[in-house]
């Protein structure tokens, strides 16, 4: 036998061939269907914008590779950067603010920390709530997409914004959210008030625009189905867990309906749920940022207690706080604490049940 | 439908590859012209050697004779001259001494006599099984007259048999279980009289319905008090400690040994030795082993004389097919790489793997992204990533504390790390440098 060629090396030898570059890479195909409707919903502009994200990205890792010495664009990670501060970014924003937001995400927010892996904040989020409070107002000016017509003229504020606007406004009064929409002639779909027709008014025109993307907002995240879609193909390929959705979006239900009324005049149990549910950041926050693996939990209990924080704070930002970012913020607050559930949450260890009930059968 | 009992907590699903060398009916090794046999083939202190150089020795004649409570026997596998004593290291980088012994091809096959085993009381078994160097076949070689030692003030509710064989390529257990099903059973009857449990339950992984067929139908045949539970197929099922919670649902407490929790683990491989030690007064000096990989021309299930050289092995199989990339004793998971063909076999070779494509298994490692699958798959509920992470700082006081010492190695981690960690590595380091 020739000897030299023989590797030797620790058990085990077998490996389920996973590897880091195809989880990023597949994320990015996860996000592609909610990525290309908002480049159908908002032309030309959006490609563009997601384009410019991703480049830079790429851009800013490559030439930071040059200084740490390694290479690390091949493992897909600047590149899932990119693409999702690019669907975070509104259609019309000009294209110097998605070029700042990825560089502060890859230099920032996760070079400096050690690059991938060592970074405590999602890289994408940091860089969107730096552009948001650096430039709010490019960031807060949202387009229609072209299946609705606005009433107003060429830009209009998204769903969630409107409705805090008039919130102080003593006219609607204990009206639920969908009521003050179609109070105030908020643009539907003809799609959605036909489809709401047919439901017999059981939803409101409003949230099965959202639900299917026909609204203003970020290019990626107008299409609540579309990234259901993507996030059901994460959960098929065991990328992500469910753990953290779940969590999320239950804790968001739970409260919004408890307490969601109460913003608009209303009694307790009162909230609408499904209007926010698919509105905003929702579905791209709670199954594609929230379960960033470097930044969340790593046990599964863990990951319940994160989930659990951001739909609490979710719920907390979007009706008590003067900002219409919420989940963005909510996921950050969690990212900080993310350390200390790590630190005290631990899995239960094999035998420890066992060990308890001998203690009890003693005690007896 | 009846479900299938498994562990709960963690797990992997490797591809079995058992098909390599399922089928093959285990074939006797002619003997070799020279057999290695090392003095330390079990877990605990090494035999102290009772030949010498020149020294003539016969087939089944006491050679090393054990040097303390947890030690073994070790026995002749052939008539013949020791040719020199020197330091060979195993596959598992044990080092140690070994007789090198030049076979007498002329000499007389021993003839094995029948002995009743019925009457034979606790101590006569436990002394028997002893005297005949049996240790435990299933990897961990843990000398067997100490585990079915009942401590006092200790009972045995449940003797539990292993007959799983979760590890990949591994097909010795199932083929024994195949063709030697009687005296298996007859094994695990002698356990019982020497542990007196109160119920007998024998797991086998689902993949080898085969194998339930036979032993149920032999169990029926002989009338014995054996329940045979099919399992989930679920890597580490075979470990002690998740087939003890999937077939009585108890967990060994960390630290623990099986009978703290009533029961006593035995493989089917071992119950066959005792049954050979106990009826047939045959020391353990041969075993069956899965020779197998995809480098393997003809794969097979053989019956060996303990220290055959690999190289003996490879020449029965008409060698390799190709150049492979990593040879293996015992199975993927939890097997070690050598690279010596002249390594010997001993009393817990299960197998003997020539693997190719290892390239894709052993890809560059990758900074950890914190998935959590490590956590995820652990079965006995360690995090590995975070242990890794305090190894690497030499923070071996700190490993401890979580419970560094309940890993047993299984690979679930490594196997399933995207950051191809080398986990399991870091674990054995750190138990190392901790327990110092």
């Amino acid at each position: 036998m020739e000897a030299p060629t023989l590797v030797v090396s620790s058990s085990p030898h077998l490996h389920a061939k996973s590897n880091t570059s195809a989880i990023m890479w597949n994320v990015s195909i996860a996000l592609a269907p909610a990525a290309l409707w908002g480049v159908f919903a908002f032309g030309f502009r959006a490609l563009l914008v997601l384009c410019v994200s991703i480049a830079t990205s790429v851009f800013t890792e490559w030439l930071l590779n040059r200084i740490s010495k390694e290479f690390t664009i091949r493992d897909g990670s600047a590149f899932l950067t990119g693409l999702l501060i690019g669907m975070n970014m509104p259609p019309a924003v000009p294209v110097f603010v998605p070029i700042l937001a990825s560089i502060f995400a890859i230099a920032v927010a996760k070079w400096v920390f050690g690059g991938l892996g060592s970074n405590w904040i999602n890289p994408a989020l940091a860089g969107r709530v730096f552009v948001f409070f650096s430039f709010t107002g490019l960031m807060s000016n949202y387009s229609l997409p072209r299946f609705v017509q606005s009433v107003d003229g060429i830009s209009s504020a998204t769903m969630l914004t409107t409705i805090k606007m008039q919130i102080g406004d003593s006219a609607i009064q204990q009206l639920s959210s969908p009521a003050i929409l179609s109070e105030i002639g908020y643009p539907a779909s003809q799609f959605s008030l036909k489809v709401s027709q047919m439901l017999g008014d059981a939803l409101s025109p409003y949230t099965i625009d959202a639900f299917f993307g026909l609204v203003g907002g970020s290019i990626g995240e107008i299409s609540a189905i579309l990234l259901l879609i993507g996030a059901t193909y994460l959960l098929a390929r065991k990328i992500i867990t469910w753990h953290i959705p779940v969590a999320f979006l239950g804790t968001f239900i739970v409260f919004t309906w408890m307490f969601g009324g109460l913003r608009n005049g209303m009694g307790l149990f009162t909230g609408d749920v499904m209007l926010p549910l698919f509105s905003g950041g929702m579905m791209l926050g709670a199954f594609f940022m929230a379960t960033d693996m470097v930044t969340s939990p790593t046990t599964a209990k863990g990951m319940i207690i994160f989930g659990t924080g951001i739909g609490f704070f979710t719920f907390l930002l979007r009706y008590f706080g003067s900002l219409p970012e919420s989940v963005s913020l909510a996921i950050i607050i969690m990212n900080i604490f993310t350390p200390t559930i790590e630190r005290y949450v631990m899995p239960k260890r094999f035998g420890e049940v066992a060990k308890k009930s001998v203690k009890k059968k003693e005690a007896k | 439908m009846q479900r299938i009992a498994t562990f709960r907590k963690g797990g992997v699903h490797p591809s079995d590859r058992k098909a390599l060398s399922s089928s093959c009916a285990i074939e006797q090794l002619p003997m070799p012209v020279e057999l290695i046999v090392p003095l330390s083939q079990h877990l605990g202190a090494p035999a102290t050697a009772l030949k010498q150089k020149g020294d003539t020795v016969e087939i089944g004649e006491k050679i090393g004779k054990a040097s303390g409570f947890i030690s073994a026997d070790i026995h002749s596998p052939a008539t013949g001259t020791i040719k020199e004593v020197r330091k060979v290291t195993l596959a598992n980088s044990v080092a140690c001494d070994a007789y090198v012994i030049t076979v007498d091809n002329d000499a007389e096959p021993k003839q094995w006599e029948y002995h009743p085993f019925r009457a034979l009381d606790a101590q006569e078994i436990l002394a028997i099984v002893q005297d005949m160097g049996v240790v435990g076949t299933g990897g961990a070689t843990f000398p067997t007259h100490v585990k079915l030692m009942v401590p006092k003030g200790k009972s045995v509710d449940a003797l539990v048999v292993n007959g799983v064989e979760c590890e990949p390529y591994l097909t010795a257990d199932h083929r024994l279980m195949l063709e030697k099903t009687e005296h298996i059973l007859d094994g695990i009857m002698i356990v019982a009289q020497a542990t007196k449990p109160k119920k007998i339950i024998i797991g086998v992984e689902n993949n080898k319905p085969d194998a339930i067929q036979a032993l149920r139908a032999a169990i029926n045949m002989a009338d014995y008090p054996i329940t045979v539970e099919p399992l989930k197929v679920k890597y580490p099922q075979g470990d002690e400690k998740q087939l003890l919670k999937a077939t009585i649902g108890r967990e060994i407490p960390s630290g623990k040994l099986p009978i703290d929790v009533g029961a006593v683990v035995l493989n089917v491989g071992t119950a066959y030795a005792i049954f050979e030690a106990v009826v047939l007064r045959k020391p353990l000096i041969d075993r069956v082993v899965t020779v197998s990989g995809e480098a393997i021309s003809t794969p097979k299930n053989l019956r060996v004389p303990i220290g055959t050289k690999v190289f003996d092995l490879l020449s029965f199989c008409n060698g390799t097919s190709r150049q492979p990339e990593k040879m293996i004793s015992g199975g993927p998971m939890m097997g070690f790489a050598f690279f010596d063909d002249q390594t010997p076999v001993t009393k817990g070779t299960s197998g003997v793997l020539a693997l190719d494509h290892q390239k894709e298994h052993d890809a560059p490692t990758t900074a950890c992204i914190s998935c959590g699958r490590c956590v995820a798959v652990c079965p006995m509920g360690l995090q590995p990533t975070k242990l890794n992470k305090l190894i690497e700082h030499a923070r071996y006081e700190d490993a401890m504390k979580l419970n560094l010492m309940d890993c047993k190695e299984c690979g679930c981690c490594a196997y399933t790390c995207p950051a191809h960690l080398p986990l399991v590595h870091a674990m054995k380091i750190g138990k190392k440098m901790g327990r110092k």
